[in-house]
């Protein structure tokens, strides 16, 4: 088992199976056609990231190092977890970027269901990509402490 | 973050509740970035990215009518992305039947919340809103709450506007408190060039491959680009705007890059110079070879590779004027080369409506529509996304769309002999 210590940035515990993206995640192409068309394990459809694309999303522990793309980018994350299709969690290897902080602040202050949390942990460094890989069981603890086995 | 007392109030309740939780949203995503201050949006408009009224945002019209119902109104107008449908684009009965009644069965409604929210005019629909035609237009140094990649990163580079890449909503709750946190992009620091990108290529490389390239390489970072003015030249033209238009749509959607700066052409760039750059700024050469290579790994995900395109897509984003009368003179000129009077495969330029308005008064648009191609306000994006055009071999010279779904990108000149003269 490896311990990485990040940034919270919206709180929670869970324990889920890892699934690693180590180039940035296009949120609107990676989830668009899910949210669309009710596919409730949010099956990635970007075909520019071979990590994740066919990959269902939802319920997983969604490793990365950031997002990129268009910047309907938070509001997907927002509707993702309004609609209950999130990943278990967010962990960030670098500092979060712009687009998925809008997201999950949003989230985090305009929905109040409890099908709607995810926590996200950032700024876990390079260290921590390398290391985990798809399949691996993550746990996230309160206090941005990430264990990965 | 220190905030001053009316800011304070604002957070504390004391004009509503909802409008609280605005400022909660704002404070909390720039607390998130190390912000110490709200400043405030001096942008005489605002730029949204949500036009469409896909039924999976319900969640966020829902949001859109708490706002509404509270009165939590901003003080400017706006302009929003383009509109997903228009009857003139082609589609066959299924298409219309999934468009109309399952995807995009809300955009009546949202329209009707937009108008109630500010925008601009009905024909504010469009993703180059910065277009003298449609008039939101930043000025150098003004503080913009604008989400669109592609606008957010034209403002803040070709206009020397400060925004940041902010996220659809968060836009509008700028716009709404007033104030936006200050990191990133809106400071001095976060607008220095962590990436010198050197142009070494034997010829002007094609703007969204470029873009693309960079866009890969660099991600989120801002490049100081050098070597382009040589293909460019050293003034804001039209040419120049249109080309970095396109440019830096591909930097935004194929990495995250919110600014760049081109020595010698663009306004920062023109002022301060290589005092842009930062120490220890990483280095990225593209040739010919590279460009190449970028083109290359990018994956044809088409049933049938080898398919004969049923569609071509240009103007993602939108085409200028510009853009329209150069091709309109292109598609003529090698129609006439290859002996045919029409273009072979259905294709569409898509503009803002005030562009194609504007276009329609030119000699032009008789000429354009002679061609066979078909002008259109439609967002090519939102058209793509669903599962019919997932089968579909659809062509664009634009990364953006490529990056985005399945359409297949070309070159211009590759484009223009596809449409023209036909082959796989």
């Amino acid at each position: 088992m490896k311990q990485f210590q990040g940034r919270v940035v919206a709180p929670g515990e869970v324990k889920a199976e890892a699934l690693v993206s180590h180039g940035g995640l296009n949120t609107l192409a990676s989830f668009q056609k899910a949210l669309q068309f009710g596919d409730k394990k949010a099956t990635c459809g970007d075909q520019n990231n071979p990590d994740l694309y066919g990959h269902e999303m939802a319920g997983k522990a969604l490793c990365l190092p950031m997002t990129i793309g268009s910047t309907t980018g938070g509001l997907v994350i927002y509707c993702a977890c309004a609609m209950g299709r999130q990943p278990a969690c967010l962990l960030f290897s670098r500092p979060i970027d712009s687009l998925a902080g809008a997201g999950v602040i949003l989230a985090d202050v305009w929905l109040k269901g409890e099908n709607t949390k995810m926590p996200v942990v950032d700024s876990l460094g390079d260290d921590f990509l390398e290391a985990v890989k798809t399949g691996m069981t993550v746990t996230v603890k309160n206090g941005g402490l990430v264990e990965i086995e | 973050m220190i905030l001053t007392p009316e800011q304070q109030a604002i957070l504390n309740g004391e004009k509503g509740e909802t409008l609280a939780r605005v400022m909660e949203t704002v404070v909390r995503y720039g607390e998130l970035f190390g912000a110490e201050t709200l400043v405030p949006v001096t942008g005489k408009h605002n730029h949204l990215v949500t036009s469409f009224g896909l039924k999976m945002m319900t969640p966020v019209f829902d949001l859109m009518q708490q706002l509404i119902d509270a009165g939590a109104l901003s003080g400017q107008t706006f302009s929003v992305d383009p509109r997903p449908l228009d009857k003139n684009v082609p589609a066959n009965f299924l298409q219309k039947l999934i468009f109309n009644n399952f995807m995009y069965s809300k955009q009546e409604s949202y329209e009707e919340q937009l108008k109630q929210l500010g925008l601009m005019s009905d024909d504010a629909f469009t993703c180059t809103c910065y277009m003298d035609e449609v008039g939101n237009k930043p000025q150098k140094g003004d503080i913009l709450s604008w989400a669109e990649s592609s606008a957010v990163v034209y403002a803040n580079s070709v206009l020397g506007a400060r925004c940041n890449r902010n996220s659809g909503i968060i836009d509008i709750m700028g716009s709404i408190a007033g104030y936006v946190p200050c990191f990133g992009l809106l400071t001095d620091e976060g607008r220095k060039a962590t990436w010198i990108v050197e142009i070494k290529t034997t010829k002007k490389p094609e703007a969204q491959l470029l873009g693309s390239a960079i866009g890969m390489k660099v991600m989120e970072d801002v490049p100081y680009i050098k070597g382009l003015d040589r293909w460019l030249g050293t003034d804001l033209n039209d040419a120049a705007c249109t080309y970095l238009k396109d440019f830096g749509a591909a930097t935004a959607s194929n990495g995250a890059v919110g600014l760049y700066h081109i020595d010698k052409l663009t306004p920062e760039a023109k002022e301060l110079g290589e005092a842009l750059i930062a120490e220890d700024a990483q280095v990225y050469v593209i040739d010919d070879a590279e460009l190449e290579r970028v083109y290359r790994n990018y994956p044809v995900i088409w049933k049938n590779p080898d398919a004969t395109p049923k569609l071509c897509f240009m103007g993602c984003p939108h085409m200028s004027l510009e853009q329209l009368k150069n091709w309109t003179d292109k598609v003529e000129n090698a129609l006439r080369e290859a002996g045919n009077k029409k273009v072979l495969i259905p294709t569409v330029f898509t503009a803002a409506p005030n562009v194609l308005d504007a276009f329609e008064k030119t000699p032009y648009a008789a000429r354009l529509k002679a061609t066979g191609v078909i002008t259109s306000y439609i967002c090519p994006l939102m058209y793509m996304n669903n599962p019919l055009c997932g089968k579909m071999p659809v062509i664009t010279s634009s990364n953006k769309l490529r990056t985005y779904t399945s359409a297949r990108y070309y070159t211009d000149d590759e484009i223009l002999v596809k449409i023209t003269k036909g082959g796989n």
